[in-house]
């Protein structure tokens, strides 16, 4: 993008003013560099949705931003009932609270160099992943209607993972409000082949070496320290998250003109706070976070029993879990005001910085864990969310790469064999079921990821503490 | 035919990918808005695997209706998301046929062979960006939007 379109706020933080139909400004945080690199739809998507009912202070993007759908990919945007604000499926997107945990494994680099081939293939034995693949879990409809008002809370009761898991997970494994009967059929049937899989694109489990420290008073807060195993899942609430997205994508663009809504960009979708619709998707939307969570609670307890089977003294503790794709009901303090606000994240992190009172005792003096995963091969970090968050982006943060290259343009230049062997010979294993989907999740297709974390870090959104350097990979 | 009575300047419809930065868009072109529509369903096949190694063995009716043309495609390509999803098929064959407000179609295909098929990537749904269904002035038929993998 052209950066003359932008008031230049600091030398992180760019400003589109209102102009038109925009209600307030829209807001990017990135460096010179990566804003210049940024596709020009992200600045009509930013400037679409600060033209939204009732949005608040600003549009935000977050320094991965790109071109997404209706929102920009890295969006964040809140919204007051008492305003007429809306929610917007189209500002969720499709995979509902699609996210990151990660785990300590108790075990340092030497403990498993032996062993990781074996560890490799055992959780990618354990883990469905990729396209076609199903757990072994069946919900008949009434346990599906627990999970989905359970979430973690209600695997662990199954008996996936440990009780102290939940307060290493945002809501402490339930979200508040779900509504199982706001859940189509159709999408309770599209999940019940799915519970426990990992799925596809740049869905993944991977163990990773904590391998550079950057902030070692918050890296000790968090139990993590160079040379650290850790096991990092990246996955979403599978296709009862799809179906539910797709199905209010279509009733809100269909009844936005009965609410009076003008939508700029039909994949803006959406529906007042408290009217019906906007409800009962707010219902649904809830039970498919809670679907994620458990998800990844499910495939936490598969990743357990594997690292039993091949390194029996592991011991798996989850450091945190974070979604990047929701809208959660949040106060935030706004001239001075508490306001209740409806905050739109759509791959964006939930970034609450030292003593905000949502956070476990363990991050109370710290801020909490804010799991930046990377690419197939490429460096993840850990970093802590800040107090200057809160003003700046309603505490949010990045989430992750963002792909530089489409999938078709990666499909031609690598082969999916060629690449699992380059990466083995730098020491990462992949284990994928197809090698198509490895060619086109390849490293070299997305951005790096450490601009977009020290862009992150500049900008005051959140702490770099440490990165992660990948040593097996499952891929769906 | 074409709004000035001619044929359409294609002899038989195709199917494309176009560029979008997260994801894939996929264009079906043909003489008819039938026919578009049955090609954007083999790009979308073709998203996940080559639509070539999909045997048409299994025949499956499908139906939707949606109040205009463009959300109708994305109906269209949602329901094949959604039978794909639920019965671990792929499908290569389509045979669509318009009717007022919706749609009807007889849709063929096997069960997924994850070692033949080698399926890249899952499609999570079909999007409204770049939704569009329109008639070019050669008279040929275009369909397309981005889909969500």
């Amino acid at each position: 993008m052209d950066t003359r379109q932008f008031i230049r706020l600091s030398e992180y933080e760019w400003e589109i003013p209102a102009s038109g139909s925009m209600r307030v400004p829209a807001i990017i945080f990135a460096s010179e560099d990566l804003i210049a690199d940024m596709d020009q739809k992200v600045f009509e998507q930013a400037t679409n949705v600060a033209a939204l009912p009732g949005i608040v202070k600003a549009a935000y993007a977050m320094p991965d931003a790109h071109w997404g759908y209706g929102f920009p990919i890295g969006g964040v945007a809140a919204f007051d009932p008492q305003q007429d604000g809306v929610v917007s499926a189209g500002g969720v997107g499709f995979d509902i609270s699609c996210g990151v945990r990660t785990l300590h494994t108790g075990l340092r680099r030497d403990d498993i160099e032996r062993v990781k081939e074996q560890l490799a293939n055992r959780l990618f034995q354990k883990v469905p992943a990729g396209l076609g693949s199903t757990g072994r879990i069946r919900l008949g409809s009434r346990e599906m209607d627990r999970m989905l008002a359970g979430g973690a809370q209600w695997a662990v009761k199954q008996g996936y993972g440990r009780r102290e898991d939940l307060e290493r997970i945002e809501e402490r494994g339930c979200m508040a409000g779900a509504v199982p009967d706001d859940v189509s059929e159709h999408a309770k049937r599209r999940q019940r082949d799915e519970m426990g899989t990992l799925g596809s694109g740049n869905h993944y489990l991977e163990v990773q070496q904590v391998r550079e420290v950057f902030d070692a008073d918050i890296a000790t807060a968090f139990d993590l320290q160079a040379g650290d195993i850790v096991l990092s899942i990246h996955c979403g609430s599978r296709g009862l998250g799809h179906q539910i997205g797709t199905e209010f994508l279509k009733k809100m663009v269909v009844s936005a003109g009965q609410y009076g809504i003008q939508l700029p960009d039909r994949e803006l979708a959406c529906a007042p706070i408290d009217s019906p619709l906007g409800k009962t998707y707010l219902g649904a939307m809830r039970a498919a976070i809670n679907c994620a969570l458990a998800n990844r609670q499910i495939i936490t307890q598969l990743a357990r029993e594997a690292f039993a089977d091949v390194v029996p003294e592991a011991d798996l503790t989850l450091l945190y879990d974070v979604s990047h794709n929701t809208c959660k009901v949040e106060e935030h303090v706004i001239d001075g005001k508490p306001r209740r606000l409806f905050v739109h994240r759509k791959g964006a992190t939930r970034a609450f910085g030292p003593g905000h009172p949502d956070l476990p005792d363990a991050f109370a003096d710290v801020g909490q864990p804010v799991l930046i995963g990377g690419s197939m091969g490429t460096a993840s970090y850990i970093l802590a969310g800040t107090t200057a968050a809160e003003a700046l982006s309603f505490s949010s943060a990045c989430h992750g790469a963002g792909r530089a290259m489409s999938r078709r343009a990666a499909k031609k230049k690598w082969q999916g064999r060629g690449l699992v062997d380059e990466l083995a010979a730098r020491g990462i294993l992949i284990r994928s079921p197809s090698m198509r989907g490895v060619a086109e999740e390849a490293p070299g297709a997305y951005k790096d990821v450490t601009a977009v974390v020290d862009a992150t870090h500049r900008a005051g959104l959140a702490k770099k503490v440490v990165s992660l350097e990948p040593l097996a990979c499952v891929k769906g | 035919m074409t709004q000035n009575g001619e044929h359409p300047a294609i002899d038989a419809g195709y199917w494309e990918h176009f560029h979008h930065e997260a994801d894939i868009g996929v264009r079906g072109v043909g003489r008819t808005p039938a026919e578009a529509f049955e090609q954007t369903a083999l790009a979308l096949t073709a998203v996940i695997t080559e639509p070539e190694r999909v045997i048409p063995v299994k025949k499956i009716p499908v139906a939707c209706a949606a109040p205009d043309l463009e959300l109708l495609l994305a109906d269209w390509l949602n329901v094949l998301i959604y039978e794909m999803a639920t019965r671990s098929m792929l499908f290569s064959r389509f045979d669509v046929r318009l009717e007022a407000g919706g749609l009807t179609a007889v849709i063929s295909g096997e069960e997924i062979d994850r070692a033949r098929h080698q399926p890249a990537v899952e499609i999570k749904g079909a999007t409204y960006t770049e939704l569009y269904v329109g008639q070019a002035p050669d008279g040929a038929w275009r369909a397309q939007c981005v889909v969500d993998v």
